[in-house]
């Protein structure tokens, strides 16, 4: 049953990737979109005519129906990690200050500049980069000598993510120009529109390996999600396991961060929705889940686009307008119990 | 496999505070041992450092001669399971997807059951009787079904030794019995934490009584239970009699403050 579903979620994907680079304000025909896709991939020629629609297909939506199909796997992957790590059903990739972090980074280099060595990407690298520190400090605030407890790395996340918020907002406020707010606004809501090849084989590369090793830990997640005293009777030591989580996820986190900013509710339900269907089980969940979630946000990227077109809808809207009501049916009529009764 | 389990001078400390001090004891092989005593006198700390949550400052935890200091969580997880408190978890987990997690420490990585795996988790769901559960939601138990899904876990995880924490709480009259039965057939060292002394001279084989993080008694139950050891440690006035049917020592306890005819004392 998971294999089928499985083949079938991987053809979603494929003609969700393909439709979504023909759909658009300007369509274009699947032949042709796959005849330049093509071409594209295997250095073939096209005609003089069709430059500017190979130029939308290849150069524009390509890169950006990838990197929205990378991320909605990495956040679905990363968002069942989290909640097995914090054991907490309200858990999202972004519950540890990662896109806070993110946003004081990225602002930071657009205020004050600096990373010029990075070129156009120097406000990613900022943006990692703040993930990163706000990561650590978070683990490090929470720890205490009996190592992380999962309630701890929630609250201190938490507070910590009231902290970068503020700082963020003191930056802004004090920013000379409005290129800062526009910067804010841009990570705090997320988007695909600035994907380009360029920026796209390190998050692709981050988030694969990252799928990979959670996918790998499958029954150590299993074992976690029972509590630290179950894990030590049954082999795992329940403290060096959220370390390593804690590294895969945040890295991962701020990868994606850097790219697209923090695209919300992705990583908090496909996760529950995945669990709602096919079990519990991670082994199983880690398969689908990064499957199922890189089709819905490619939908997702791709309605925000044609909707209002030429203007874009902010993802969360999209997100929140398809998930929210799917979610709270399947909860009801599946008799969810994340959190018991 | 069974053998014999051995605490020797244990002690541990949390937070800089002595929890327990020096206690040493030994569960022969194929023997059930209480550990009984007041709350906070130190029963659970003493549980979690044979199942490794917890490292002593003091002492060594052997099974079979073997101590489990320097072995990693995998290694001695083959050799010691416990059925910890609170310990059902929050994810709808399948009853057979639970007890199949007991093979965990045995296993590398991801790599499936093998069929006689499957087959020895089936028989451990049999043995306490939650096999027709088999494809339940472990969330959609009841407490007594939950206890014994992890029950079945820990058989399958075919160790040496089982340690419980208070594994009758919640369980109504009849599962308790039921419980520490399987306990006492299951042919394996068991040390148990028990509340119910009456329950614990009914199953155990030996008794050991904690207070103050310190052993204060240890022996068969009618050497251990007595009328001063429940005065002075647990702070009850209460007889001590011998079941009609079995022999057993069971303890009355009293409510009341003056005892009539008990003067003379």
């Amino acid at each position: 049953m998971i294999a089928a579903a499985t083949a079938f979620l991987v053809v979603a994907l494929l003609v969700s990737v393909l439709a979504a680079i023909s759909l658009g304000s300007a369509v274009i025909p699947f032949s042709a979109t796959a005849r330049f896709l093509w071409a594209a991939l295997t250095g073939g020629t096209i005609s003089v005519e069709e430059v500017t629609q190979y130029q939308i297909v290849w150069q524009v939506r390509t890169p950006r129906v990838v990197l929205a199909a990378v991320v909605g796997a990495g956040l679905s992957a990363v968002g069942v990690a989290v909640q097995a790590m914090v054991r907490n059903a309200l858990a999202d990739p972004f519950i540890l200050g990662v896109s806070s972090g993110a946003s004081v980074g990225a602002v930071s280099v657009t205020v004050f500049g600096g990373l010029a060595g990075f070129g156009v990407y120097a406000v990613s690298v900022g943006a990692f980069a703040g993930a990163l520190v706000a990561s650590a400090l978070v683990y490090l605030a929470a720890r205490s000598a009996n190592g992380v407890t999962p309630l701890r790395l929630v609250l201190t996340g938490v507070a910590l993510a009231f902290g970068f918020e503020a700082l963020m907002s003191v930056i802004v406020y004090f920013a000379p120009d409005s290129e800062a707010t526009s910067t804010v606004l841009y990570w705090t809501m997320g988007s695909f529109g600035a994907a380009t090849w360029g920026s796209l084989p390190v998050v692709t590369a981050v988030v694969v390996l990252a799928v990979v090793a959670l996918r790998w830990t499958a029954r150590g997640l299993d074992v976690l999600s029972f509590g630290d005293e179950s894990a030590a009777s049954l082999g795992v030591d329940a403290d060096r396991l959220r370390g390593r989580l804690f590294v895969i996820t945040a890295v991962a986190t701020g990868a994606m961060v850097a790219t697209s900013g923090a695209i919300g509710f992705v990583g908090l339900v496909v996760p529950h929705l995945v669990r709602i269907v096919v079990g519990a089980g991670h082994a199983r969940v880690l398969v689908i889940a990064p499957l199922f979630g890189a089709v819905f946000v490619v939908w997702v990227d791709l309605v925000s686009r044609v909707v209002v077109a030429p203007r874009e809808l902010p993802l969360g809207v999209i997100t929140a307008l398809v998930g929210v009501p799917v979610f709270i049916t399947l909860m009801r009529r599946r008799g969810y119990l994340f959190g018991g009764r | 496999m069974t053998v014999e389990l051995e605490v020797d001078g244990l002690s541990v400390e949390l937070a800089g505070r002595a929890i327990v001090e020096r206690v040493s004891l030994r569960a022969g092989t194929g023997t059930v041992v209480g550990l009984v005593g007041p709350n906070g006198s130190g029963k659970s700390t003493v549980l979690r450092c044979v199942y490794r949550a917890l490292r002593p400052r003091a002492g060594v935890v052997r099974v079979g001669g073997a101590d489990l200091g320097p072995m990693s969580a995998r290694e001695s997880a083959r050799l010691v399971a416990a059925l910890t408190q609170n310990s059902s978890g929050e994810l709808d987990f399948t009853v057979a997807e639970v007890v199949a997690l007991g093979r965990s420490p045995h296993l590398r990585g991801n790599s499936p059951l093998s069929a006689r795996e499957v087959a020895l988790c089936d028989r451990a769901m049999g043995q306490v009787g939650v096999a027709h559960l088999a494809h339940r939601s472990v969330l959609s138990l009841s407490g007594g079904e939950r206890q014994r899904v992890l029950i079945a876990r820990a058989l399958a995880q075919e160790p040496a030794v089982l340690v419980l924490d208070e594994p009758t709480n919640h369980l109504d009259v009849r599962h308790q019995v039921d419980l520490l039965r399987l306990l006492r057939n299951s042919g394996l060292t068991v040390l148990v934490v028990l509340h119910d002394l009456n329950l614990a001279a009914a199953a155990c084989d030996q008794l050991c009584v904690l207070s103050h993080g310190a052993l204060v008694a240890s022996g068969t139950p009618a050497e251990v239970l007595t009328e001063d050891l429940l005065r002075d440690v647990f702070g009850v006035r209460a007889s001590v009699v011998e079941h009609p049917l079995d022999g057993v020592p069971q303890i009355l306890y009293t409510l009341t403050d003056h005892v009539e005819g008990e003067d003379a004392r």
